[in-house]
């Protein structure tokens, strides 16, 4: 379709049937407000993911392509050009590729972590690089389509809807939601490290048990309810804290120093976390505010709550 | 990966035995043979350390 070809035939259109837009102005305001979408939560995603600029790259040409799959469709259907629309649709079918890549170069950039995310966390991440993918594509999709029916006002209101409905379509729910962080005692049984009542790990050497004791941070993360208590039961939730906490807070942790590994492990009467680390920041407050924001991964999420079984096992 | 112990007559098995002559002897080889196999010392409280890889 060339632009001066569909020009033509779209201001014909646009007489015979009282479309008030300018289809090439809706393409546009649709892509522009796709970037923009994908832009602004692209930036919130520093927190967790490495700052690389070419990875910002890629994600941005990405956000680009969804966006214009997005606000081609309606002036494709409006055309009825539905072999356009088919093939939209498989490019579509593409982004399903975004999940995988970033799977793939986290799976490998977890060889040299010292304290790996953990595959739950890197399949959270992936799905919300997908999914943020889909989101630009709706962006784009209903200013183009406002666009069209509505003129370009009511396209600048959708733009405006959808850039705010993504900023809160992308926050989920953080450990301070589901379980509260307490500070707790780090003490030795023997060669037994615990945390309170938790055990932890047997340590041999009595000098490494010392630095321990000087320099560890722990702290006990009880949740609220027995939906907390389920989802902290999950290994990979367990590791997503523990992977946050060291990034931030730095760990002793070093190659062939199983030692100073952060470890969170569960009280199997309470279900409470007790969760041991040697930061190189010793800080409790920082930790505790560390902890309460790391995300609730999809993976690991669990509500017995919604079931009645669960209800009445729960009282 | 390896047993270092104060009591040889306490250990036996497939794993290297170190004997040790007392206790300084005994944290120094556990703490030279971790670092070498990138182990972790445990202490089986008995007068044993084992090494092992987790």
């Amino acid at each position: 379709m060339t632009s001066s070809g569909l020009n033509l035939e779209e201001k014909k259109r646009g007489r015979d049937e009282g479309i008030p837009m300018n289809y090439n102005l809706s393409i546009g305001l649709g892509m522009v407000a796709g970037v923009l979408a994908r832009l602004f939560m692209l930036r919130v995603d520093y927190r967790q993911y490495p700052t690389y600029p070419h990875g910002m790259v890629t994600h941005l040409a990405l956000g680009f392509i969804a966006a214009l799959i997005g606000s081609v469709l309606v002036p494709a259907l409006v055309f009825k050009q539905f072999a356009a629309v088919t093939f939209l649709a498989l490019a579509a079918q593409e982004f399903r590729q975004v999940r995988n890549m970033e799977r793939e170069t986290l799976s490998k950039l977890e060889e040299a972590e010292l304290v790996p995310r953990g595959l739950d966390y890197i399949e959270g991440i992936a799905k919300t690089f997908e999914a943020r993918n889909y989101l630009t594509m709706a962006t784009a999709l209903t200013v183009s389509g406002l666009a069209v029916a509505s003129g370009w006002w009511a396209a600048l209101v959708g733009a405006l809807f959808w850039l705010i409905a993504s900023q809160f379509l992308m926050k989920g729910k953080v450990v301070g939601d589901i379980a509260e962080v307490v500070p707790a005692e780090l003490h030795f049984q023997g060669s037994l490290l615990m945390v309170d009542k938790i055990f932890i790990m047997n340590v041999g050497l009595p000098e490494m048990r010392e630095k321990i004791l000087a320099e560890g941070l722990a702290v006990l993360i009880k949740p609220r309810d027995d939906n907390g208590r389920a989802t902290l039961h999950h290994v990979g939730q367990r590791q997503a804290i523990l992977h946050t906490a060291a990034s931030l807070l730095g760990t002793k942790r070093e190659i062939g120093e199983l030692e100073f590994t952060p470890l969170a492990r569960k009280n199997i009467d309470t279900g409470e976390i007790g969760l041991f680390i040697l930061p190189v920041e010793k800080d409790f407050d920082c930790l505790r505010e560390i902890i309460n924001r790391v995300p609730v991964l999809e993976s690991a999420s669990r509500k017995p709550l919604s079931t009645l079984a669960g209800r009445i096992a729960a009282d | 990966m390896a047993v270092i112990t104060l009591n040889p007559e306490m250990v036996a098995g497939g794993a290297p035995i170190f004997i040790a002559r007392n206790e300084e002897e005994q944290k120094r080889i556990a703490l030279i043979l971790s670092r070498v196999l990138k182990g972790m010392v445990h202490d089986l409280e008995n007068g044993t350390y084992i090494i092992v890889k987790h």
